[in-house]
């Protein structure tokens, strides 16, 4: 089976969850053998794992005909498209894009971030869209998160083959409940052109269900898994005096960083040799700066600002407990990650993460008395805390992008009527 | 002539209610009442007195042929006793009957037998005690907390005066042996009674299991089974939590039918009804049966993982056991009671992270996991743990604190004794006081002093040396 994803975001260039799920999804389906996937993402730098799937550069391809030679493509795009592929696309443009800015080759330039004139990415990737759905080759498409849902509806409806859209987040939880009109009607239209909408969690599908007006019997759940952390036996943690209970993440409304200040000022207020770290940075950072100083505890408690790559790994590897108090997180995959180095957490039970994880502590992102008798007893009570070290690794290794591959991939053959 | 022995095992346990670490040292009340009595009016309504009547007709048609066993334990008395005391009288009224026996156990349904040998021998004599207040009868048979036992429980079951005790027909311990013979202890000399768990569990566990190829299970094919045991065999020991009449198996299940079609079916195969005292009276034990590690009536294992097979549970009991010996050197009723709740076998059954599958809450009690289970026990036990301490500091040896408080304690004893003896010196002395005025005061004090000083060296050694000579 061919499928076509269209993303944003592919590792090892990431800035969010996004990109982690997308590989670890597309690497889990291709371990069936029988699929292969083209995937679309907008700025690809040359050095993105191919091993198991085909990238395509959204600024590679052409979207309106321009006359140029095979070693000038070549010189330009080379590294990251076969000359041959581009003129293969470029004998598909059907429709005149020459509104759009193009280079001498027609392609279009994207950042691959998120710009201010995301808007305008968006409807640029749409075009794209439409010269790979024409260039054909696949049988049903997969769109990831609401940025490439145009693209997807567009290749639907050049090519005739069912759409699947798969959602990472809603803008209900982006934003508290104050949606964006904009993103909702793009989010909207996505999921009404859908032949089924994955989504990352059960609460994700409560959300599309309820405030996108969804059939349910077209909503399923796929929960996202981990990739097995190839250091997991390496990492170390420094025996000391004191407990780390850490908060790691974007310090923004969505995560929930004043509940776990909250939380701190319980425990210490009948706990010592505990300390509390904030890693991350985030427009609320200031004002938790200030709050742990209101309370008291700003001796206790500790801000690392951010962290990349192998330092996130060793700050979740040296904690005694991992806390994420997200009061809105589809998914969640760093209490998996902590789970991974044997790290206990606590997780509220508005992720997403908390329904397939048993070996964690799950409480109301706002009962803050739960959250400090939590960490209260993993760090007093070393029972506590040796069963949900041993029980949690043991449990996240078994989660595996291979089976959730396996669910997308029912599906597909549903839609498909395959099945 | 078969028989069958039925009984049950009756407990529920005092709920503890959400128990935040912020009460510790503060908070000295543990429980939730509210759900407690829930709890236990549910019981009441749907098994403990139906279930009740239920064998009270069947007892009265029968003339009294039909006969049931019970296990229950000190603390669901209490609470029965407390919430619905019409459960009592209907229990009182069984007993009156004759044909009901009570099994010993221990009071608080509690890991004892495992941790803590004077505990056990405690609660096992409080029982019978209680027992003996409530129904004017005496236990004779033992059947511990969720049938757990060992060659080693065995022989203190049998120190304690019982001659028989239940225990589970696990197939590694039995081996070929059939479950419906008596087995003689290794060494002690005690009765073991193996529950036929296959036949149990066709009443308790599968009655309602629509799944099962039997089902539905009628007295008449239920009695046919046991008709088809060899005839050596002479009886069939049915165990089983009372849950398994009303709350396990519902009423609309048709169990309480099941149940008063069965002393029809079995006299017409004329299968007789037994008390265990009656089993142990009209057999004879064969076979030795001896099981090193410790066994219960739980899962296909038959083991203790379901209340010691993790580490929270292992801190649990560790933590909680490690104070046996000082609670009960004190007297303050509070922490005695607390004492009892807090070993209740439920509380680690819950902390079993052995079905945990996050869907059900089956195994977890009133908690969303064994992580709260456990997190909640633990404050609660820390807060208990204090209140222990409060009154004997941890600092101080078991034995040098047991002789402090005896002398404490038989102070006024020894106050009255040595006023007597000055009282008799003084009587005495007034008559050699007359002859001799101005000495013998003086002479006296000193050597009342001395006495004094030897007489409580001497209890002190003679105490100090007591609980030596106890172990």
């Amino acid at each position: 089976m061919n499928a076509l994803m269209f993303g944003w975001e592919f590792p090892p260039h990431i800035l969010g969850g996004l990109g982690t799920a997308s590989y670890g999804l597309t690497r889990g389906m291709s371990l069936q053998g029988d699929m292969h996937i083209t995937f679309v993402i907008p700025h690809p730098q040359g050095d993105e794992d191919q091993s198991f799937l085909h990238i395509i550069g959204a600024n590679n391809v052409p979207i309106v005909w321009k006359e140029t030679s095979w070693d000038r493509v070549n010189q330009l795009i080379g590294h990251t498209m076969h000359p041959d592929e581009f003129f293969h696309l470029r004998e598909n443009i059907r429709y005149d894009f020459r509104r759009i800015g193009t280079n001498e080759i027609g392609c279009v330039d994207f950042s691959g971030r998120y710009p201010n004139n995301l808007m305008e990415e968006i409807s640029n990737y749409e075009a794209v869209a439409s010269v790979v759905a024409h260039a054909g080759g696949f049988d049903i498409i997969h769109s990831h998160d609401w940025l490439t849902y145009p693209a997807g509806i567009f290749a639907k409806n050049i090519s005739g083959k069912p759409l699947v859209i798969h959602v990472h987040a809603t803008d209900f939880d982006r934003s508290r409940g104050n949606v964006n009109p904009q993103v909702y009607d793009i989010e909207r239209r996505g999921m009404d052109a859908a032949d089924h909408i994955i989504c990352v969690s059960n609460l994700t599908r409560r959300t599309v269900i309820e405030k996108y007006g969804q059939n349910p019997a077209k909503v399923s759940t796929v929960h996202n898994a981990v990739e097995p952390l190839a250091e997991a036996d390496k990492v170390m943690k420094t025996p000391r005096k004191d407990k780390v209970v850490t908060f790691l993440g974007r310090i923004t409304m969505q995560k929930g960083p004043e509940y776990f200040v909250e939380a701190a000022h319980r425990v210490l207020q009948r706990t010592k040799n505990v300390r509390f770290v904030m890693a991350g940075s985030g427009d609320m950072m200031n004002q938790m700066i200030h709050l742990a100083a209101s309370k008291n505890i700003a001796d206790k408690f500790h801000f690392t600002g951010f962290l990349r790559g192998k330092q996130v790994t060793e700050m979740l590897a040296e904690s005694d407990v991992y806390i994420m108090p997200s009061v809105s997180e589809p998914f969640g995959i760093s209490p998996l990650e902590a789970m991974q180095v044997g790290t206990p957490t606590i997780v509220s039970k508005q992720s997403g993460c908390a329904e397939i994880l048993n070996n964690a502590i799950k409480v109301d992102y706002w009962d803050i008395d739960a959250m400090a008798d939590a960490i209260h007893a993993i760090v007093s009570y070393p029972a506590m805390y040796k069963s949900l070290h041993e029980l949690g690794e043991e449990e996240v290794n078994r989660i595996t992008w291979e089976s959730a591959g396996r669910k997308v991939r029912a599906i597909y053959d549903k839609v498909l009527g395959w099945s | 002539m078969k028989s069958i022995c039925l009984y049950f095992q009756l407990h529920e346990p005092m709920q503890l209610k959400r128990y935040r670490f912020f009460g510790i040292g503060t908070d000295h009340y543990y429980y939730n009442d509210f759900a407690s009595e829930d709890t236990i009016r549910y019981w009441t309504e749907n098994c403990c007195l139906p279930a009740n009547n239920t064998l009270l007709e069947m007892i009265r048609s029968t003339n009294g042929k039909f006969k049931v066993a019970f296990s229950i334990s000190g603390l669901m008395l209490e609470l029965l006793e407390q919430y619905a005391p019409e459960v009592i009288d209907s229990f009182r009224e069984l007993a009156d009957t004759g044909s009901v026996e009570f099994l010993g156990e221990t009071y608080a349904h509690s890991l004892s037998s495992l941790y803590d040998t004077n505990e056990f021998k405690q609660q096992v004599k409080l029982h019978s005690a209680k027992i003996h207040s409530l129904f004017d009868l005496d236990t004779k048979v033992f059947c511990n907390t969720e049938l757990i036992y060992s060659d080693e429980i065995g022989e203190q079951v049998a120190k304690l005066g019982f001659k028989g005790v239940m225990v589970e027909g696990a197939r590694h311990i039995m081996g070929w042996k059939s479950s419906n013979y008596l087995y003689k202890h290794p060494y002690a000399d005690l009765t073991l009674m193996p529950r036929n768990y296959e036949m149990s569990d066709n009443i308790a566990v599968r009655f309602s299991n629509w799944g099962w190829d039997q089902y539905p299970l009628t007295a008449e094919k239920f009695i046919g089974w046991i008709v088809s045991t060899p005839a050596e065999e002479k009886f069939m020991m049915l165990g089983m939590n009372y849950g398994a009449i009303g709350v396990y198996n519902h009423a609309e299940s048709g169990i309480y039918d099941f149940l008063k079609a069965l002393p029809y079916h079995a006299m017409m195969n004329k299968i007789t009804f037994a008390t265990p005292s009656e089993i142990l009276a009209n057999n004879k034990a064969g076979d030795v049966l001896s099981s090193t590690e410790p066994i219960s009536w739980a899962d296909e294992e038959k083991d203790l993982s379901p209340w010691t097979g993790n580490d929270l549970q292992g801190e649990a009991l560790q933590k909680l056991y490690s104070v046996g010996e000082r609670v009960r050197l004190c007297t303050d009723k509070r922490i005695k009671y607390d004492w009892l709740n807090l070993q209740t076998s439920q509380h680690f059954y819950f902390m079993s992270t052995k079905h945990f599958t996050g869907n059900s809450q089956a195994h977890t009690g009133q908690y969303e996991s064994p992580y709260e289970a456990f997190m909640n026990y633990m404050n609660v036990l820390s807060d208990f743990l204090q209140r222990v301490d409060e009154q004997y500091p941890t600092s101080i040896e078991n034995e040098e604190l047991n002789s402090l408080l005896k002398t404490i304690n038989n102070q006024e004893q020894q106050i009255a004794e040595l006023e007597e003896e000055i009282e008799k010196l003084k009587a005495e002395k007034q008559e050699p006081e007359k002859e001799i005025k101005k000495a013998a005061p003086k002479k006296a004090a000193p050597k009342k002093a001395a006495t004094a000083k030897k007489t409580t060296e001497k209890k002190a050694g003679e105490k100090k040396a007591a609980p030596k000579a106890k172990k």
